[in-house]
């Protein structure tokens, strides 16, 4: 008989809101994200896609008064559940950010740090040159590993930033517009190491630029306020990505993906 | 509306869409007035306007490149241009079919029609009603228009069926025809062959509306598989 393969999934919500107070930012997503594919997150400002994509490696926990209900399970696993660390959480699900941010210490020890901490024991050295080849950063800097981390350029320092989020080996990577403040040939640098880090990891990224999200993602998201004026965002439309721009089923990200919308 | 620009540019294309298709339909007409009044300038005539009919697709295919690279268009949109694309392809091969029968007529030279046109201009006729037709629906995205519009489709295979018996008989008459007789039949076919280029007009139509890519049924091979 024939196998049939069902999608891995990476990770999945369930009925999750996730709330300032008694303001529900998100409401009612109910994702399945598959394992090694490229995920975007697309949708007007405020809308709630960076509230969701935090959500992925607990890091609203840092918010007061932030709460959320419903479940994220990777791995069958509840990330809110009860004798959950969020330590162990960023861990397994690492997070690039919008604005680069090593930190101020050489190019090696921004990557050998997390490890050391996340106790790695093994050839530090190969375990540096791994991520920055992982990273595409490799040949760039490997004769200046020594050197500050701010002596790189923008593009660099965000692939460093790269580099240290697989150095400690995650399932998965959030990315919060990683290339919005970078020029457009690091832009589509951060582009190709994505399609590269997909065939070890899986890669959910929040992105303003619907171009980047057309090239880069298998998947699109599409979010949206709700209609009921409450203010609250939610996921209107979860697609294969070639859908999402060559023909999707609501009007609204119809009317986002066209330019219309506003 | 926030894309003011890119709307007015679309408009534009369509507006020359329609200009190339109104061209193509008086060629298709054209060739065939002068085939049956056997006017030889005439042709020549519509020879010429052919280049004039390629040189405005060029355009326009020129026109939807710089929208695809300037506008990066999605969804509707993108099927819209991609397969206007399509469209105007189909447009600049009717033309040649209108060139097609013009060339038949300066072959012929001092030859006469081996009977009088009567099936032919009915086929240009309808042929060409039908393209009219079929581009008021793309430009309206009216799907049910470009729905029923391939099925008159049969009535001009009904027609080319029925010349082409028809020039078989006189073929079996007298075998010297045979010449004559095959100068009508390529024009027959030329005119065939428009109207089923048509059909792939309206199939776009309906795609850029629905997004739904499928082949309009085609009658005449169902027959033939029969």
């Amino acid at each position: 008989m024939e196998n049939i393969q069902t999608p891995e999934i990476a990770i999945e919500t369930k009925n999750l809101f996730i709330f300032y107070g008694s303001f529900a930012a998100v409401s009612e997503v109910n994702m399945k994200i598959e394992k090694q594919k490229v995920t975007a997150i697309i949708g007007p400002s405020g809308c709630g896609k960076s509230t969701l994509i935090r959500a992925f490696n607990r890091m609203n926990d840092f918010v007061p008064s932030s709460y959320v209900t419903g479940e994220i399970l990777l791995q069958g696993q509840n990330l809110y559940g009860r004798d959950i660390d969020p330590v162990e959480v960023r861990r397994k699900i690492g997070m690039v950010f919008q604005k680069p941010n090593p930190f101020p210490k050489s190019i090696y020890e921004n990557i050998a740090w997390g490890a050391n901490i996340n106790g790695f024991k093994g050839n530090m050295d190969e375990l540096v040159e791994q991520s920055l080849r992982g990273a595409a950063l490799w040949d760039e800097v490997k004769d200046k590993l020594k050197k500050s981390a701010y002596e790189l350029s923008g593009g660099q320092q965000q692939r460093l930033c790269i580099a240290r989020t697989i150095a400690i080996q995650p399932e998965i990577i959030l990315m919060d517009e990683p290339a919005s403040a970078l020029d457009p040939i690091s832009t589509l640098r951060i582009e190709e190491l994505m399609q590269e880090l997909k065939k070890n990891y899986t890669i959910i990224i929040v992105t303003h630029n619907m171009q980047q999200a057309a090239r880069v993602s298998d998947y699109t998201a599409m979010m949206m306020l709700e209609k009921d004026g409450s203010r609250s965002g939610t996921v209107i439309e979860f697609s294969e990505t070639k859908k999402i721009f060559t023909n999707p089923k609501d009007k609204r990200t119809e009317d986002y993906v066209t330019g219309r919308f506003g | 509306m926030i894309r003011k620009t890119f709307e007015h540019e679309i408009q534009q294309v369509k507006d020359e869409v329609l200009l190339l298709g109104s061209m193509v339909e008086h060629a298709i007409i054209a060739s065939v007035d002068v085939l049956k009044k056997r006017d030889i300038k005439g042709a020549e005539r519509i020879i010429a306007e052919d280049a004039e009919i390629n040189k405005k697709r060029f355009a326009i295919e020129n026109q939807l490149m710089i929208l695809i690279a300037t506008q990066q268009p999605m969804a509707h949109d993108l099927r819209l241009l991609a397969s206007t694309m399509e469209i105007i392809s189909e447009l600049e091969r009717m033309g040649d079919y209108a060139k097609g029968i013009a060339s038949i007529n300066i072959r012929m030279g001092e030859e006469t029609l081996l009977k009088p046109l009567i099936d032919i201009p009915r086929m240009a006729q309808i042929g060409a009603d039908m393209l009219h037709r079929s581009l008021t629906a793309f430009v309206k995205e009216d799907v049910e228009a470009a729905k029923m519009i391939p099925a008159e489709d049969d009535e001009v295979d009904a027609l080319y069926n029925q010349i082409y018996h028809e020039l078989m008989l006189f073929i079996i008459q007298d075998p010297r025809s045979i010449e004559r007789a095959n100068w009508l039949l390529w024009v027959a076919h030329n005119l065939e062959r428009v109207a089923d280029r048509v059909t792939n007009i309206c199939e776009r139509t309906i795609f850029i509306a629905t997004g739904e890519m499928s082949e309009i049924k085609d009658t005449k091979e169902e027959i033939g598989k029969q």
